[in-house]
């Protein structure tokens, strides 16, 4: 069994030290050793974004990133979306437009289109489509999501 | 998953030495988007988990009077937001821009595309018509191998143990140069071609006819096929939509695509022809021609 390796990042802001064993992935550390459970397992194979966080500016799938590589990284997941004053647009805007049903995606969804926004703040319905292709949600249909993040853009 | 020990070196010596000592038993990571899963599954086993990442040389694009260089970790993301890639080489982009969603994207590299050698790979095709050239080492020494000789089963590559893909090279564009590549899938994003085909083209200064052309094909046989003959058919001859759908029933003859989950056999017979017509038009055009009815 190899051993565990020791590994510092910036996690959600903070100065964050944890072990894992380099077979672990981000996913994986995030939710079992670091306790953070908003970014989720869904197909675990790249293809639903439920797992999406925001490595070093890069919108990632971190069940597809092992732990031991952001080794001196940051990373933002959705419990490092809300400001202490409130939610962000998105949040708001996702519960305004109902752009959920049973959420289980919602987590993904709201950190690509974090990502999105930080990259290009003003985006065509086409692009949001576009770039959300990589996340996959069961209820809603998209449009709701959609409409979210756009109105999100706009405030 | 299983467990495996994990490095980051820093040069491509040291991946070389590490892959030779361990005799086949360590896997180098790129993106990690096919190997991650492929460990998680079980499909490929790795006691060393070698991460190039971090390589300077290996993440480095470089665009001079020779043509191309991908060192072998650079993202497709990279690649495709590269001003001069997309200006001089937007049959590439075409192939590599399909490579999953943005965050594939930004993690998956070309190099690791190529490597994972599957039969539907949207890079391959598109590589092989632009003429690319696999540049590799090992403690043997260095070599090179064009694109179309690189994958040699589905899943498997002409790497012996111990070598490493270092960069691709393509030349610079000719003269009166066009490439394309188009795929087809049943959604708009984010999946795997049912047939994929590459097309590039060098038209005469007249644009009246053909000087050369290369075709390739993904999806279709157990590795990406050259269409060698279909491409050889257009040299010389005149760019006439007659001609182009003769080079395209030519690819077609050599599809020996199989049936499954994504497409049956003679659905995927039919798409290669329409895909090289189309992507023969479009490299025409991007070469400044157009063909004659």
């Amino acid at each position: 069994m190899p051993n565990k390796v020791h590994i510092s990042a910036t996690i959600n802001g903070e100065e964050t030290e944890f072990l894992c064993e380099p077979r672990q992935s981000l996913l994986e550390v995030l939710r079992e050793t670091l306790g953070l459970m908003g970014a989720k397992e869904g197909c675990n194979n790249g293809n639903c974004g439920a797992c999406n966080v925001i490595l070093d500016g890069v919108l990632v799938n971190s069940c597809l990133v092992l732990g031991v590589e952001i080794q001196g990284k940051s990373v933002t997941t959705i419990e490092g979306i809300a400001s202490p004053h409130g939610l962000h647009a998105l949040q708001q805007k996702f519960i305004e437009h109902a752009a959920l049903q049973c959420g289980f995606c919602t987590p993904g969804f709201i950190v690509a289109s974090k990502a999105l926004l930080d990259n290009n703040p003003d985006p065509s319905e086409q692009e949001v489509r576009t770039w959300l292709a990589g996340n996959l949600c069961r209820c809603t249909g998209y449009d709701r999501i959609v409409k979210a993040v756009l109105d999100a853009a706009d405030s | 998953m299983q467990s495996f020990d994990y490095i980051a070196p820093k040069n491509v010596d040291e991946v070389v030495s590490l892959l030779a000592s361990q005799n086949g038993n360590a896997r180098v990571l790129s993106g990690g988007t096919d190997l991650i899963v492929q460990l998680r599954e079980g499909r490929r086993t790795a006691g060393f988990v070698v991460d190039v990442k971090n390589i300077t040389d290996l993440k480095q694009i470089i665009n001079d009077e020779n043509g191309l260089r991908i060192g072998a970790a650079v993202s497709c993301h990279a690649i495709c937001a590269d001003p001069i890639v997309q200006t001089r080489y937007p049959g590439l982009v075409d192939g590599i821009h399909l490579i999953g969603g943005v965050q594939i994207q930004s993690r998956a590299s070309v190099g690791g595309n190529l490597c994972n050698a599957s039969p539907a790979a949207d890079s391959i095709p598109a590589l092989i018509v632009h003429n690319a050239i696999c540049h590799i080492t090992g403690q043997g020494g260095e070599r090179t191998l064009p694109v179309e000789e690189f994958c040699i089963a589905p899943g498997k590559n002409a790497l012996q143990a111990g070598e490493l893909l270092k960069f691709i090279s393509v030349p610079a564009p000719q003269k009166n140069f066009g490439a394309s590549y188009l795929r087809f899938i049943p959604r708009n994003e984010m999946d795997i071609a049912v047939v994929g085909a590459g097309s590039s083209v060098i038209l005469d200064d007249d644009k009246k006819h053909f000087v050369s052309a290369r075709i390739a094909l993904g999806a279709v046989a157990p590795t990406p096929l050259l269409a060698s003959d279909a491409g050889a058919f257009l040299s010389g001859k005149a760019i006439t939509l007659a001609n182009i759908k003769e080079a395209a029933r030519m690819a077609q003859a050599i599809a020996k695509p199989i049936t499954d989950l994504r497409g049956t056999a003679e659905h995927r017979k039919h798409l290669v022809a329409v895909l090289v017509e189309r992507t023969l038009v479009k490299a025409i055009e991007r070469a400044g021609g157009k063909y004659a009815e």
